[in-house]
């Protein structure tokens, strides 16, 4: 098994495509910090008005927490996006390539590609995020320095300690992995009706972008099923900056996430092992 | 030795090998049978395959060799119908079965944007397979494919493809080789090439080869045993030799006094099995026992038979029994 995962890896990460999620990230994260090495401190001070009046500040406010979680929060909404141009292809490509027909006359199962595939996906996001992490926070504090995260809460205004943030960052990549493996999940369970990749990203995208949008929608109706959309529970990685931190909430959004997961991965498997490889 | 003569004497020595070596049954399929929507791809068909046969899978296009190719992998399911490969099922042993077998199912398929090396060390592994690189540039020297190793899978021509098909066939050592149309795209001198590799496969190593092709000539130069199918049903099976004993062949004999020939042979029962005649031949339709009677007969009758040449028959014989559909 560790086997196949580790050459699905290899046939992954030998593609061209797998590169442009990285890529893309690496440009906005550095783009982003660029341009906020240069006029972001205006912008904060912006937000800060008045309330500088009434408090002292201690410490540096525009700190690389601080673009740190401004970059995970513009970024995150769009990482869907370049995570399914990978998972649309695992299955769909070796349909295309051909190439079912060399892999599944091997001694490895059904079960244990179509395993080995997931998991690697699955991987390929963490390392994505891994990266996007690297580029925003561990860029950003050596960039912008350390400082206490300024973070709003709806109306309030919640000040976290400087050796209180970095476990929150953590929590929320850790978060971020979970929404986003399901988001790739996804993707490969389209991936395994057809024989190429576009169908796939474009369908996992619609059904988020649907989502989204009917959550969006003030109609008592859609407010109700908003609760029921796994894309409500996305964001939630937010959670663990709030103080003190929700964790009834988060907890519920990530088995619920999980769920999804869970039951994205056995259907694919169910469909997978029962198909007829005709390509 | 000529080559053709060779590659007799060989498949002759084969055949007194296989006697020996035809016990165990690798193949055993009962009552196969797909099918797509309301097309019976493949109808009803028994196979068997035993240890050390070239088994020649013999059919024109569309005659569901392919399909029944993907059975045997696993690769599509059977409408109906029992599948044993070494004795077991190849569901419940999987593992066991797949790791003894190596497969080309129709046009070789790899992963484009990788070398071949790459490719065939990823199917390698798949397979349990020794991947040294001193076992995959054996492999590739094998095939001819060793100065091109590097190069991407994209800028390979299909022979080359072909070949590289060949390789990851057999890359791990299987028991159990099962090739679908492996020399299309090949020039008559990687067609031989192949042939040559199969025989040297089945004859010095002992492996089993299921041979799946639409070249009747192809088949008759290496298989052992054979099996003619035509839309999904199989027709004949048997040896080339079988197949043919009962068959009448088109035999010309060149004789020396062309018009008493055809006086005396006017005169008896021979006038049945003639055909036609030019200047110095005399084409009758015979089967082989026959061949040697007219011709002991002809001799008798004082006539002087220069050379007794068998028009290729078998060659009609499989178009009139893929044609017919039934036997
Ligand atoms: N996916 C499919 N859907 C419907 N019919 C199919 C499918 N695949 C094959 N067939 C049909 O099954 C029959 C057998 O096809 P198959 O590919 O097994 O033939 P073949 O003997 O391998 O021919 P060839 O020599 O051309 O490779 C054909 O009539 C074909 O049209
Ligand atoms: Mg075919």
């Amino acid at each position: 098994m560790i086997t196949l995962i580790w050459l699905e890896l290899q046939k992954m990460f030998r593609k061209w495509r797998t590169y442009i999620g990285f890529i893309a990230i690496g440009f906005l994260a550095i783009v982003v910090q660029v341009a906020l090495y240069f006029t972001g401190a205006k912008m904060i001070d912006f937000q800060m008005r008045g309330i500088e009046q009434s408090f002292v500040m201690v410490g540096n406010l525009f700190n690389g927490y601080f673009i740190a979680r401004f970059i995970l929060m513009a970024l995150i909404i769009h990482i869907p996006f370049l995570i399914v141009i990978v998972g649309g292809d695992l299955l769909s490509g070796e349909a295309t390539a051909g190439t079912y027909r060399m892999l599944l006359t091997r001694p490895a199962s059904r079960f244990q590609v179509v395993t080995a595939k997931f998991i690697a996906g699955w991987i390929s996001v963490l390392l994505l995020l891994v990266w996007l992490m690297f580029l925003s926070l561990i860029v950003s504090l050596l960039l912008f320095g350390s400082g206490p995260l300024l973070s709003f809460q709806g109306m309030k205004l919640v000040i976290i300690a400087q050796n209180d943030i970095l476990w929150r960052f953590l929590c929320a990549y850790l978060f971020a992995l979970i929404s986003m493996s399901t988001v790739i999940s996804i993707s490969i369970f389209f991936s395994s009706f057809v024989q190429n990749a576009i169908g796939p990203i474009a369908a996992t995208m619609a059904v988020i972008i649907i989502f989204l949008i009917l959550s969006a929608i003030p109609i008592d109706f859609f407010q109700t099923i908003k609760p029921y959309l796994f894309t409500n529970h996305m964001s939630q990685w937010d959670g663990f900056f709030s103080d003190p931190v929700d964790y009834g909430e988060i907890f519920h959004s990530m088995w619920y996430l999980l769920a999804h997961i869970v039951v994205i991965y056995g259907i694919t498997t169910y469909i997978f092992i029962k198909k007829d490889i005709l390509s | 030795m000529d080559g053709t003569t060779l590659t007799r004497f060989i498949r002759l020595n084969h055949q007194t090998n296989g006697v020996i070596l035809n016990s165990e049954q690798v193949i055993e399929v009962r009552g196969l049978t797909k099918k797509f929507g309301s097309l019976t791809a493949v109808n009803n068909l028994d196979l068997n395959v035993y240890r050390g046969d070239v088994f020649g899978f013999l059919g024109p296009n569309g005659a569901g060799k392919s399909t029944t190719i993907r059975m045997l992998l696993s690769l599509i399911k059977p409408t109906s119908g029992e599948m044993k490969i070494f004795g077991k099922s190849i569901t419940k042993d999987r593992k066991e079965i797949f790791s003894k077998i190596g497969a080309i199912v129709e046009k070789p398929d790899f992963y484009l944007y990788l070398s071949a090396y790459k490719n065939l060390e990823i199917l390698g592994k798949l397979s349990g397979a020794d991947t040294s690189k001193k076992k995959i540039m054996s492999m590739l020297e094998l095939v001819g494919l060793e100065k091109r190793y590097k190069s991407k899978v994209k800028t390979y021509s299909h022979g080359m493809k072909q070949r590289l098909g060949l390789a990851q066939a057999l890359l791990h050592d299987p028991e159990l080789i099962i090739l679908d149309e492996p020399t299309t795209g090949l020039d008559p001198q990687g067609m031989k090439e192949i042939r040559d590799l199969i025989i040297y496969l089945s004859r010095e190593k002992g492996k089993t080869i299921f041979l799946s092709s639409h070249i009747l000539h192809e088949v008759e130069l290496i298989a052992t045993r054979m099996i003619i199918i035509s839309k999904g049903t199989a027709q004949v099976e048997g040896t080339v030799e079988e197949l043919l004993k009962s068959e009448k062949v088109v035999v010309t004999f060149e004789v020396d006094k062309i018009e008493e020939a055809m006086k005396t042979v006017n005169e008896s029962k021979w006038k049945e099995n003639f055909k036609s005649t030019s200047k110095s031949e005399i084409n009758f339709e015979l089967t082989k026992n026959e061949i040697a009677l007219l011709n002991k007969y002809l001799i008798e009758k004082g006539i002087l038979v220069s050379a007794v040449v068998p028009v290729r028959s078998l060659e009609d014989y499989f178009l009139r029994i893929t044609e017919g559909g039934t036997k």
